[in-house]
């Protein structure tokens, strides 16, 4: 319907698009200059070059707020918080929803409704009281404190119902005749089939798993199992001493693997989050 | 080869009965089929044999042993289900080995068995394919591929061809019986196609609201119907019935339309003015120069023959096929049909039942 | 809904669901039952026990006014972030679906920000608005503006809700994309050639169309802003400077956490809750199932 180029599309899209990488970019360049230069108000738009080594210097470097622990342990914590939620969450759901959807047994509508309310359960209307059963639990300041409140899930559930409610009556009679117990369907029918699924899913937990910065906040008093959100977080100060280049070295890298996963895994992503919310 | 008994089954979902205590008997080697209109309860009944559900009375046994409450996959039976119910994100090969692999059978085996099946049915090409790269008619293949390498005592058709078009439906149909044939495996088919059911039938079931109405071989059901449904269900064009009255001592039938009908094979027990219906299919009507009164409404002129579609003067439609084209016949003309008496089934009008000769 | 082929048994299923209800039990039900059960106790003049004050503390919420002034700023704040953060999408996802060569390329670029953690995107906008070195604090400077966000309240507020817009805008574009698209391309033909063109079609035919994704986006844009912005706000001025960026959600914290006001930060929590569970039964009844692509 329209011949040349549609120069209003094009300007409004860079302008959008500018104004969500700008930050980004500015930031990449900032973390390659002079500390000393940035105080001073002197920020460049243009990354220097000789200033990438920043990156590799700044995984040693350990700040302050959270006790000396250096950026590149906080990046480990993270991934592993983050890879442990995804698996965690798809895990447990996935079982649950397939209990739910393929057997009926008593408490069935009550265990369903139970796992349903904690979509009106976001850690930031339960703080002081989950807080104190993980102190009550001595899961203070250990990875398991740090993960476990997170990984009960209703949307991944819900979504997990929704897919194994669409799954035929046939195949799974022909996989009856065939001689497939339930775990075996499981595994060889039912995980297959939702692969699709499972790969947004796992995009849209890594994300949310790495992002956490709450339940870190609360959860964690050392410095060991600081995450790199919540350690950067830390760093902001209006404090003229601060080595911004380094936070925002820092910051670069406690955006790439989210950032990296997202690009990569876009159709699936996108897929999950407009399924998930129905 | 197996026997394949049914005594007695029955079944209700909740409080609706589905099916009233049906038997049934599968000589080895034979192929049954369960034809009848939809909700019949057909599929119920295949299902019931294939363990998919648990009748609410009755047994199943399969060479003498009772599998009613056997689970589906230690009964022997293999099934090839109506939308072929075939795994997506397998191959064909591994579509076909997937039941053999649960049961354990060696590599080697499974590998002969499929390559075998595959070879029968022309799917060998295929074998790496998933379904989805599949047309209708290579998916229903794989399908009974599926079956075949089970080498089950018993195989279960629900409705195969009812996906495939029409042309693809009378080759497949085909291949099927020779299959069947060939590997002497028992049978238990359902349709609620009747040409199907005829031809592919060693014994047809036709089914009525959860009874079976008639179990005979398809010829008998075709020329000796037990009841008016199964004497309109088999048969294409469907047979015409016209309100009479028993007369004559019950040697002869007269039509409310006028005319009268000797009976040639027998007196009918049962007392004059009794209400019956006398069936007659339209490819045994004659149009002659005398017989009853039919108004013409429609013709329908099929090339090889024609069917033309009118009412008698009571208004029962009536239809007669004739061979060729009779020339132009003006909608509303005049015509004059003959019922010869050997052609006419008798059956009681309140019940519908055949009325045979006594003696 | 159901399905109709289901395996036997209770045993397995039971142990298939059990992790998901210990933790659900253990750290969501047990705990909100523990805030109700706070919420009704006030610690007496020594701190060292609790006791039984009935809704006491609710009253003393309902009727304090800094308890009110959270509210309205709350109130406030996901009002603005959802209006920004919803325009910003709609109008990127219109321009995105036409047909320009480039298309997915913008697209991954919009979609960016919801892989940035909210705590991060604060920090990124700290840096970039510190008061004496921020790059975008220069020409704010030349406007005439004494930017210092950490002094001023208005401009940290300010500064919330636009960091809370800029992380928001890529949610609302992924699905107002999505709703774009799942309106058939005969309706825009037949529009087009009725003589409707412009922002005239887009007022009368697009928009209303659009009206079951606007109400889905509506809902979700509130929670997102009353309840998931915690970290953003809370990680660039920890609510201050004094109370000028306290959202309800950083009122829980601060009063329960830092000022160890038990019984008054459960009753807030019961509050939230209250809330929460208000804005999704109106989610589930109003806006329904949401139109599918």
């Amino acid at each position: 319907m329209r011949r040349g180029p549609d120069y209003l599309a094009h300007a409004v899209l860079t302008l959008g698009g500018a104004i969500f990488v700008l930050p980004i970019w500015i930031a990449f360049a900032a973390a390659t200059q002079q500390a000393g230069a940035i105080n001073r108000g002197d920020v460049s738009l243009l990354p220097r070059l000789s200033g990438l080594r920043t990156f590799v210097d700044v995984l040693g470097f350990g700040p302050a707020a959270s006790g000396g622990t250096p950026i590149g342990h906080m990046l480990l914590v993270s991934f592993a918080m983050a890879t442990a939620i995804a698996l965690g969450k798809i895990a447990i759901s996935a079982l649950s929803a397939f209990a739910i959807v393929f057997f009926r047994f008593p408490g069935r509508k009550i265990a369903f409704w139970m796992i349903l309310i904690t979509l009106m359960l976001p850690v930031e209307v339960r703080i002081i009281p989950t807080y104190a059963v993980m102190s009550d639990f001595h899961l203070i300041n250990s990875f398991t404190g740090l993960t476990m409140p997170l990984i009960a899930s209703a949307t991944a559930t819900l979504l997990f119902r929704q897919v194994f409610l669409a799954i035929p009556d046939e195949m799974v009679e022909a996989a009856k005749l065939d001689g497939a117990g339930p775990m075996r369907f499981f595994i060889d029918m039912v995980l297959p089939v939702s692969a699709a699924n499972l790969a947004a899913l796992f995009v849209i937990l890594f994300v949310y798993g790495w992002n956490q910065y709450l339940w870190p906040l609360l959860a964690v008093t050392n410095g060991h199992l600081v995450p790199i959100v919540l350690g950067i977080a830390r760093m902001i100060t209006t404090d003229q001493l601060t080595a911004w280049n380094l936070v925002m070295a820092a910051t670069i890298w406690a955006i790439l693997p989210p950032v990296a996963v997202v690009l990569l895994m876009q159709r699936w992503f996108v897929r999950g989050l407009t399924e998930a919310d129905k | 080869m197996a026997r394949l008994e049914l005594q007695g089954l029955s079944k209700s979902f909740g409080a609706t009965p589905v099916l009233h205590g049906i038997d049934l008997v599968l000589a080895d080697g034979e192929m049954v089929v369960i034809v009848g209109a939809s909700g019949c309860g057909k599929s119920t009944l295949l299902r019931l044999v294939a363990g998919l559900e648990v009748p609410s009375t009755g047994r199943v046994l399969l060479d003498g042993a009772d599998i009613t409450h056997a689970d589906p996959s230690r009964r022997d039976i293999a099934m090839v289900f109506q939308n072929y119910a075939l795994y997506p994100h397998m191959s064909v090969f591994g579509n076909m080995a997937y039941g053999l692999k649960l049961r354990g059978l060696p590599k080697a085996e499974i590998a002969r068995r499929v390559d075998e099946a595959a070879a029968t049915l022309g799917l060998g090409a295929l074998l790496g394919r998933k379904p989805r790269q599949l047309s209708g008619g290579q998916r229903q293949r794989v399908a009974m591929g599926r079956a075949i390498v089970r080498e089950p005592k018993l195989f279960l058709f629900d409705e195969p061809l009812s996906n495939l078009d029409a042309k693809l439906r009378v080759q497949v149909r085909a291949d099927i019986r020779k299959l069947q044939r060939r590997l002497g495996v028992t049978s238990l088919y359902v349709t609620h196609d009747q040409i199907e059911a005829m031809t592919l039938a060693d014994r047809l079931v036709v089914m009525h609201q959860g009874r079976a109405a008639q179990i005979a071989a398809p010829v008998e059901v075709f020329e000796r119907p037990v009841n008016t449904y199964v004497a309109s269900f088999i048969g294409d064009p469907a047979m015409n019935f016209c309100p009479a009255r028993l007369t004559s001592g019950g040697m002869a039938a007269a039509l409310d339309a006028g005319g009268r009908v000797d009976f040639t094979d027998g007196r009918r027990d049962a007392p004059d003015g009794a209400r019956l219906l006398i069936g007659i299919r339209p490819q045994h009507a004659v149009l002659a120069g005398e017989g009853i009164d039919l108004v013409v409404d429609l013709i329908e002129p099929l090339g090889s023959e024609t069917l033309i579609h009118g009412h008698l003067t009571d208004g029962t439609a009536f239809a007669v096929r004739v061979a060729g084209s009779p020339g132009a016949v003006p909608d509303g003309a005049h015509l004059r049909v003959a019922l010869p008496g050997e052609q006419v089934h008798v059956f009681d009008a309140a019940s519908g039942d055949r009325l045979d000769p006594v003696g | 809904m159901e399905r109709r082929t289901l395996f036997p048994g209770w045993v397995l299923p039971a142990f298939l669901v059990a992790p998901q209800l210990a933790i659900t039990i253990l750290f969501f039900l047990f705990p909100a039952y523990k805030a109700f059960s706070e919420s009704v106790r006030a610690a007496n003049a020594f701190g060292l026990n609790t006791s039984f004050v009935g809704l006491e503390n609710f009253a003393a919420l309902l009727g304090s006014g800094s308890y009110r002034a959270t509210v309205g700023r709350t109130l406030f704040y996901s009002a603005a972030v959802a209006a920004l953060a919803m325009a910003g999408g709609l109008v990127l996802a219109v321009f995105s679906d036409r047909e320009i060569r480039g298309r997915g390329f913008y697209r991954a670029l919009l979609i960016l920000p919801y892989a940035i953690a909210p705590a991060i995107a604060s920090v990124i906008f700290a840096f970039l608005l510190q008061p004496e070195i921020g790059l975008l604090t220069h020409p704010l400077k030349l406007l005439g503006i004494d930017w210092n966000y950490a002094l001023n309240g208005g401009q940290a507020f300010a500064l919330v809700i636009l960091i809370g817009a800029w992380k928001q805008v890529a949610y609302n574009f992924i699905f107002y994309l999505a709703g774009l698209q799942s309106i058939p391309r005969a309706l825009i033909e037949a529009a087009a050639l009725d003589g409707a063109r412009g922002f005239y079609r887009f007022r009368t035919i697009v928009w209303p169309l659009l009206m079951p994704t606007t109400f889905f986006l509506i809902v979700v844009n509130v929670v997102y802003a009353a309840f998931d912005t915690f970290a953003l706000i809370f990680a660039l001025t920890g609510g201050g400077p004094g109370t000028a960026t306290e959202t309800l959600v950083v009122k829980v914290y601060r009063d329960g956490v830092i000022n160890l006001d038990l019984g008054g930060s459960a009753a807030q929590s019961v509050i939230l809750m209250a809330l929460i569970v208000a804005l999704t039964a109106i989610q589930f009844r109003y806006v329904g199932r949401r139109v599918s692509t």
